[in-house]
């Protein structure tokens, strides 16, 4: 039965696929004898050999031009490196130079007071010890 | 022996008219040629690229192709199938050079495959089902344009040309067998597609 419903299925099946074939010839023809009958446009121009090489050139040329511009680029920044580098290297140098300086001119402070003024603490420390004679 | 006194009697001005009158029957016979198969010629380029201008200009380069080789014509297939084989090799040709030159071409001229359906005659039919056949009818040209190549052109001969499968072989240049497979294979993406969509 269900072997026959099947087969059933199967031939009405064939018949639509081929009306909808002959469907699809009908739209074919119908639509190249609107456009065969149609005035005959200009056939396309394909784009001369002249086009084709300038657009060769200027592919190349700026396929040339980003490489370049990549190269510059790469260069000019390595160059910066080095400068900035250089400047940091620089100042590293001046500022343990000034610090060496610095701490020459504080010891000589240091010792120039020293030298001059008495401790602070001196005439306490002196008073401490009158005390403890009394 | 009359033919050779003939021959033998002829002189440079009549071999000269006699070729001129040779040429003259061979542009006739080829200008018969084009009115009888242009329009069969560009219908199946137009069915096979979907795009009017490519059609026309490849409908316009197979018959150049064919005068030229017109001396060459041996007449051992009809002409349609020979101008279908020039035809056939001239749109692979195209499709070739184009998947070569990608960058020449970034559009196509392609018509839309719904609007390609849109063609179809209402004949007597109801409005509804000449929508229903219409959809139908943009099913097989979405089947048709998913078709590998060799299968495209095959189903274009034999359902809107309707050449018999010795003419397809030909055209093809592939064996009567090669030719069923590929129908069928073909035939029955279409099925698919129509009853899959008809539930």
């Amino acid at each position: 039965m269900t072997l026959h419903r099947d087969s059933e299925d199967m031939s009405q099946m064939d018949e639509a696929l081929e009306q909808t074939l002959r469907d699809f010839r009908s739209s074919a023809h119908a639509w190249s004898e609107s456009e065969y009958s149609r005035p005959h446009r200009p056939v396309r121009v394909h784009r001369t050999s002249w086009r084709v090489a300038a657009s060769w050139a200027l592919g190349c040329a700026l396929a040339l031009g980003s490489v370049a511009g990549g190269v510059y680029e790469r260069h000019h920044v390595k160059e910066q490196a080095k400068i900035a580098a250089a400047a940091t290297a620089r100042q590293h140098k001046l500022d343990a130079e000034r610090r060496i300086e610095n701490e020459d001119l504080f010891a000589k402070v240091d010792r120039d007071v020293s030298r001059e003024v008495p401790s602070a603490m001196e005439p306490l420390a002196q008073l401490m010890g009158d005390d403890s004679t009394e | 022996m009359v033919a050779g006194i003939g021959l033998k009697e002829m002189t440079p001005a009549m071999a000269g008219e006699a070729t001129r009158i040779d040429g003259e029957a061979a542009a006739r016979e080829f200008a018969g040629i084009v009115e009888a198969h242009r329009p069969q010629i560009f219908r199946f380029l137009l069915a096979s690229t979907r795009d009017v201008d490519l059609a026309e200009t490849l409908t316009q380069e197979c018959f150049l192709k064919a005068h030229r080789n017109w001396d060459n014509f041996r007449g051992e297939s009809s002409a349609m199938t020979w101008l279908m084989r020039i035809a056939i090799n001239l749109e692979k040709d195209y499709w070739r050079n184009r998947r070569l030159q990608f960058w020449r071409h970034t559009r196509t001229n392609s018509v839309d495959l719904d609007e390609a359906s849109e063609w179809l005659p209402s004949g007597e039919r109801s409005v509804e089902h000449h929508l229903i056949a219409k959809e139908k009818v943009a099913q097989v040209w979405r089947v048709v344009a998913s078709l590998s190549g060799r299968q495209r052109t095959i189903f274009l001969l034999r359902y809107v040309e309707e050449l018999e499968l010795a003419d397809i072989a030909r055209s093809t240049g592939l064996s009567e067998g090669t030719v069923k497979a590929h129908l069928s294979r073909a035939v029955n993406k279409v099925r698919a597609e129509v009853k899959g969509k008809s539930r």
